[in-house]
């Protein structure tokens, strides 16, 4: 354990991480909610530089945050496309065509799941359920839900991105 | 048969309004009457947690425990007077489960006002909304609702005019499902893996920070406002006499309409399927059901007639879960349905107990061999006995159990099935797994 450093992170979202932490009696309940601000602001994933500086602003080991962003599927640890799509499999959207769905995905994108399309716009991953069991199947395009999806709606959506 | 259940309406009763995400929205219909009444009706908070208690309402998490109970374990302030914390638990992850959306999404304030009662009856001053990271709209809306209520004196110092002071905090999980599990939740909130805490201590003793906590569904707390403004006998009005209320049975899979609805606990699963859901989709018969998320037991068709309350669920083999129903048509291969169950558990299993993180994973390759074609006879009770050593109670939560229960129903009652597989070396429904170019290997 160290002090505290202000260093790797742009100004700006160390003033909302200042903000974040007194949300909380203890510092470090607000690295999960730092760790999705650094994804989200800093090219949508986790460089090993980037969980540095985190740890460094909470005074942690670097080990400490690396086995906290590790342990959580929607921190990605390596680099991703311009856009991330997560396919759900879970059930109750496997029961409606899932399969078909994340083949549509792959098709669409160029990506194969786990991986980013050679021309870099895109990463396809499986995920689990995320909630839309009743409006299944479903995909997320960063961070947005589209459910209720056909093949062709799903194609349409993909294809549409810029 | 008994008498019909009484049908009403009450919480969904807003969702269809314009805009009933908003406080004038909410407060025109009734919102924040049930606050009100408690801080300026000279009630104190022990007279809250026993209006609570007399109501019977249970926590709509999985558990079924009494609500009013709970809330009772807190320890009495003047004897221990340390920080004390509300935690929501609002990390709806149980496969086919997607209810306390519909509230956070369309009804943030009445959440926000189950939690301001709940906060007052346990007298906690901070409250946090631990919400899976991947509902942003219900992170937005509950978010945004809480900065309408402080604007309006609701949230924060003086509430309402009075010395009740409660802060509520919106706090992002992201994407464990161990998480929903309540010391999963705890640890997670404090920054850390969502591993589990042995109990006990319990939370309510030894909680956040080692203060006492008490962990809340969504929808449990959004029934309080009502059973506050409308009263013990009225809740008990609805339902059963030992699960009373009304609760949201979301059905999802092989029907024409799925979606959440909201009936009173007691109803009959055939009436969800039929009457709310328009039957099993494409004209085809019902093959299997699963009465409340996928760690609830598959049950055959001819359980369709059963009561969804805590006690007839059990008796008929399974459990109530959170009355998420996911419907398998005669087409559906129930391995297949299982495989994807267990490839779930092992997905999610923290790995702190080896009879979980080994026995997820066993099953889970057992399943999908069985499912290839690539099954031995032997490896029917392989699962059952692999399921028998990971549960019940034989590890620090019950991530192992979600994972044996349903891998017993399967044996129980689709072993025919199972054996099919084995005998003819390939899926008899010609559900075959998903195209090996498509599998993606663990991160």
């Amino acid at each position: 354990m160290s002090d505290s450093k202000r260093e790797g992170l742009p100004a700006e979202l160390l003033r909302e991480l200042d903000e974040l932490v007194t949300h909380y009696p203890e510092k470090r309940a607000a690295l999960i909610p730092a760790l999705h601000r650094c994804q989200e602001e800093l090219g949508g994933w986790l460089s090993p530089d980037v969980l540095e500086a985190v740890a460094a602003y909470f005074a942690l080991e670097p080990v400490e945050v690396f086995g906290v962003a590790s342990f959580y599927p929607m921190f990605h640890l390596r680099p991703v496309g311009k856009h991330v799509v997560g396919v759900c499999h879970n059930i109750a959207c496997e029961l409606r065509g899932a399969e078909e769905i994340l083949a549509t995905a792959c098709r669409v994108t160029g990506a194969k799941p786990g991986r980013v399309s050679a021309d870099g716009r895109f990463t396809v991953t499986r995920v689990e359920c995320q909630g839309a069991c009743t409006a299944a199947p479903m995909l997320v395009l960063d961070g947005a839900f589209h459910e209720n999806l056909t093949p062709d709606s799903a194609a349409k959506l993909l294809g549409g991105v810029r | 048969m008994s008498a019909p259940l009484k049908r009403e309406v009450y919480l969904l009763s807003r969702v269809g309004l314009v805009d009933s995400h908003t406080l004038p929205v909410y407060r025109a219909n009734g919102g924040y009457q049930a606050l009100e009444k408690v801080l300026t009706g000279g009630y104190t908070p022990a007279q809250v947690i026993q209006i609570v208690k007399d109501s019977g309402l249970r926590g709509r998490g999985g558990a079924g425990f009494s609500a009013g109970l709970k809330w009772s374990f807190m320890p009495d302030p003047a004897k221990d007077p340390r920080p004390r914390y509300l935690a929501v638990n609002a990390d709806e992850s149980e496969p086919g489960t997607c209810k306390d959306r519909v509230l956070m999404e369309r009804d943030p304030h009445g959440l926000i006002e189950g939690i301001l009662i709940a906060c007052f009856a346990m007298r906690v001053k901070t409250a946090y909304v631990y919400v899976r990271g991947e509902y942003r709209l219900s992170h937005d809306r509950v978010r945004d609702a809480i900065a309408e209520a402080r604007q309006a004196g609701l949230v924060g110092q003086k509430i309402l005019g009075t010395d009740f002071c409660c802060d509520i905090w919106m706090h992002k999980g992201a994407g464990a499902y161990i998480c929903g599990e309540e010391t999963g939740l705890m640890e997670s909130l404090e920054g850390k893996r969502g591993h589990p805490r042995p109990k006990p201590p319990f939370p309510a003793g030894f909680g956040l920070w080692g203060q006492p906590t008490t962990v809340n569904n969504v929808e449990t707390l959004a029934n309080v406002p009502f059973v506050i403004a409308r009263g013990a006998d009225w809740f008990k009005s609805l339902g059963t006499p030992k699960s009373p209320g009304n609760v949201l049975i979301g059905i999802s899979g092989h029907v024409e309409r799925p979606g959440v609805y909201e009936l009173p606990l007691g109803i009959s699963a055939r009436t969800v399927l039929e009457e709310c859901a328009g039957g099993v989709w494409k004209g085809r018969q019902l093959k299997a059901w699963i009465p409340g998320g996928s760690s609830t037991g598959l049950l055959p068709a001819s359980k369709i007639d059963v009561a969804l309350d805590h006690d007839s669920i059990r008796e008929a083999g399974s459990m109530l879960g959170t009355v998420a129903m996911i419907m398998l048509d005669e087409t559906a291969c129930t391995v297949r349905a299982m495989q994807v169950i267990a490839r779930f558990y092992d997905h999610e299993s923290c790995g702190q107990c080896s009879q979980c993180r080994e026995g997820t994973e066993w099953l889970h390759q057992i399943f999908a061999r069985i499912e290839r074609g690539l099954g031995r006879m032997q490896d029917i009770e392989l699962l059952s006995a692999l399921a028998g050593g990971m549960a019940p109670a034989k590890t620090i939560c019950a991530l192992a159990d979600a994972a044996a229960i349903p891998t017993h129903a399967i044996v129980r009652h689709f072993r025919a099935e199972l054996e099919e597989h084995v005998r003819l070396g390939r899926c008899p429904l010609g559900a075959s797994s998903h195209a090996p170019e498509l599998e993606e290997a663990h991160a």
